[in-house]
């Protein structure tokens, strides 16, 4: 018998074009590139210089999401978009997959939405892909069991003319998560302590592959909300074994395979989890059923503790103090009932359906505290008809919070939506670093739970007191 | 991409670990188009107050760090974001090295596409220039070597591939163009 191997090997030696040598990375095959404005224009220019083509325009999918306003009038209405530089990188990412036949799914398109929550709405991102975009979130896609990461500009360039990265092999993190998550803990809470445990940095130059009973259990919208933050502890890709939660969620999606076609994927599908007995480089072990709901109480997604816990005191780490001052918050103190301003239902990490679900599951039926500034924004237009049909958006109307269009929104901060200087956010999404959402905005991660439960009491609140009462 | 060999400079010292790409480029001066004039905005935050006056106390509005080309950061430098702009930002800046014990990844790639040397040094020599910011030395691609002032020049390790494209000026979409008739193969291999 051949040499048991980890899903990442096995994906990674089917993409092979010409193999590492000692002197020369490998030539790795992209089965789709994911594109948006903002990454993008650069390496359209280099193309363009150089008189080069898009090799493969049928791998190649562009949308919009970073740059994009989230106001319905801006989208839909005809008004101007407020950020003149935003609407000229829009044009231009028209003009670029015009000129280059590039398929895209522009502003207006019932399509559009968040990159990563489009992939796999549509059904181009499947088990055993190799998929990129230029975007550090990329690593989503790696729920289905697709080695999936992010790329730089150049990079961008590099796949659009050739189809092909140059690519050194990573090493392999195995983190096992045994037992099942209690009521009120998310996979959001999982990978935030899964972080905490890791360190911001403990996955560097790995690729993750996530297993164990808690992992087994999940939805495919929660397995992505887990791969989504592979790069907040440094690993640039994060994967699940495909299995009949996948091909359920995949099954008639509008870009998978059919028929016969369907047939056959699925049992290659079915060849890609690890093999009993792979090596893995490094592992490490959760404990599932232990977890609590978790917030970020500092300046990196690493610095996290269980709601119900206190602020770590490590004063004289000149990491965590100047986290402190940046965010106004004392060591050793709870995190419950910290302040909030703003509340941020969205991006990536949490802007789906289900995702969407909790919040209002949470908030049904409450008021948004007086002087909370609430956004949900959903992650894509699919998403946004879905709930719309649901009827959540007027849950989350009636509670006082705002509703938009899709898009990264208050994520980033760079198209109008974000956090004014010295006010609390608890954001669903992923980043918590300085000035994220906004010039000198404070960020808390959380779940939609924890975010809804907190926009309601007005403080960082354990979303299991209003579940259960 | 110009050929790189040797960079002699003195050092700017921002010791913080985990400095981010946010932090290096905010967000909000990503809706730009072209690679151009985002030296400005470097570290825009920490650098300039609300009204867009530099702040007196941030060490890259020092007299000191002026003209400085090597950048001496705390470990895990270039985390998060994958934006480029974060190397374009350093290099439009002046900035031609970035030398830490960690690296991320994203980060240490876009700044080797772009001639921006990601060096990692040893604790121990890590130390030494944080504590000696300003201190005059000289980064040898050629031997992959570092050498601070009246020291013995220090090995780093860096990929062979890269080193190889930073020092002859090899652009690696050139190198993955002249493979075109492996990718030919390989498509048709997999009728893909
Ligand atoms: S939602 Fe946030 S993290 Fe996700 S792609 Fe957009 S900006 Fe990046």
């Amino acid at each position: 018998m051949s040499q048991p191997k980890t899903m990442f090997e096995k994906v990674w030696q089917a993409h092979e074009v010409v193999p590492e040598t000692a002197d020369t990375p490998a030539v790795i095959f992209i089965d789709l590139h994911l594109t948006h404005e903002v990454t993008s224009p650069q390496a359209f220019s280099v193309l363009r210089e150089r008189g080069l083509k898009v090799r493969r325009p049928d791998l190649t999918l562009a949308t919009m999401d970073h740059a994009t306003p989230t106001r319905t009038e801006q989208v839909f209405g005809g008004a101007p978009i407020t950020i003149e530089s935003a609407a000229k990188q829009i044009r231009q990412l028209e003009k670029n997959c015009a000129e280059f036949g590039v398929e895209l799914l522009g502003l207006q398109d019932e399509r559009r939405g968040i990159v990563h929550i489009i992939g796999p709405e549509l059904g181009v991102t499947q088990p055993g892909k190799t998929i990129v975009c230029g975007d550090s979130h990329t690593s989503t896609h790696g729920a289905f069991g697709a080695l999936a990461f992010g790329i730089g500009t150049t990079e961008v360039g590099h796949v659009l003319a050739t189809q092909c990265l140059l690519q050194k092999k990573a090493k392999t993190l195995a983190v096992e998560v045994a037992g099942q998550l209690a009521t009120g803990v998310t996979p959001k809470d999982l990978i935030l302590a899964i972080i905490g445990q890791l360190g911001v940095s403990g996955g560097t130059g790995h690729v993750i592959e996530y297993r164990g009973a808690a992992v087994r259990a999940m939805s495919m919208e929660e397995r992505m909300t887990v791969c989504n933050m592979s790069i907040e502890a440094g690993a640039r890709a994060g994967m699940i074994a495909p299995d009949e939660t996948t091909f359920a969620y995949l099954a008639d999606r509008p870009r998978s395979p059919k028929g016969a076609a369907w047939d056959a994927a699925v049992s290659h599908w079915r060849t890609l989890p690890t093999d009993e007995g792979a090596r893995f480089d490094k592992r490490i072990d959760i404990d599932g059923a232990a977890l609590e709901p978790m917030v970020t109480y500092g300046t990196n997604p690493g610095m996290v503790v269980p709601v119900t816990g206190n602020i770590p005191d490590r004063r004289g780490d000149p990491v965590f103090d100047a986290a402190m001052r940046y965010m106004g918050l004392n060591a050793g103190e709870p995190i419950r009932n910290a302040p909030v301003n703003v509340v941020f239902v969205g991006s990536c990490t949490n802007g789906r359906l289900s995702d969407l679900r909790a919040a209002a599951r949470v908030l049904r039926g409450h008021k948004v505290a007086q002087g909370v500034h609430m956004l949900v924004v959903p992650g894509s237009q699919e998403v946004k008809r879905l709930a719309e049909a649901e009827g959540l958006h007027h849950v989350f109307q009636e509670a006082g919070a705002e509703w938009r269009e899709s898009g990264c929104s208050m994520c980033l901060g760079m198209n109008g939506d974000t956090v004014a200087k010295g006010e609390y956010s608890v954001s669903t999404s992923n980043r918590n670093f300085e000035g994220r959402q906004g010039v000198g905005a404070r960020t808390l991660l959380a779940s939609p739970e924890t975010a809804a439960a907190s926009a309601i009491r007005g403080r960082v609140t354990d979303p299991r007191e209003l579940l259960n009462g | 991409m110009n050929p790189i060999t040797s960079i002699r400079s003195r050092t700017v010292v921002m010791p913080s670990t985990n400095i981010d790409t946010d932090q290096i480029i905010p967000g909000r001066f990503l809706t730009t188009t072209t690679k151009e004039g985002l030296g400005q905005q470097l570290f825009a935050d920490w650098r300039y107050d609300a009204n867009g006056a530099p702040r007196a106390d941030f060490i890259l509005n020092t007299p000191a760090a002026q003209g400085c080309r090597i950048l001496v950061a705390g470990r895990n430098v270039g985390c998060g974001s994958s934006r480029e702009h974060a190397p374009w930002a350093l290099l439009d800046y002046g900035i031609q090295a970035v030398i830490s014990t960690e690296i991320a990844d994203i980060f240490r790639n876009n700044s080797l596409k772009n001639g921006l040397l990601p060096i990692v040094v040893d604790a121990a020599t890590h130390a030494w220039l944080i504590a000696n910011p300003g201190a005059e030395i000289s980064i040898d691609l050629q031997t992959a070597t570092l050498t601070l002032p009246g020291q013995a020049p220090v090995g780093f390790p860096i990929d062979p591939f890269a080193r190889y494209c930073l020092i002859n000026g090899v652009d690696e979409l050139g190198f993955l163009l002249s493979k075109n008739a492996a990718i030919e193969a390989y498509e048709a291999r997999r009728g893909a």
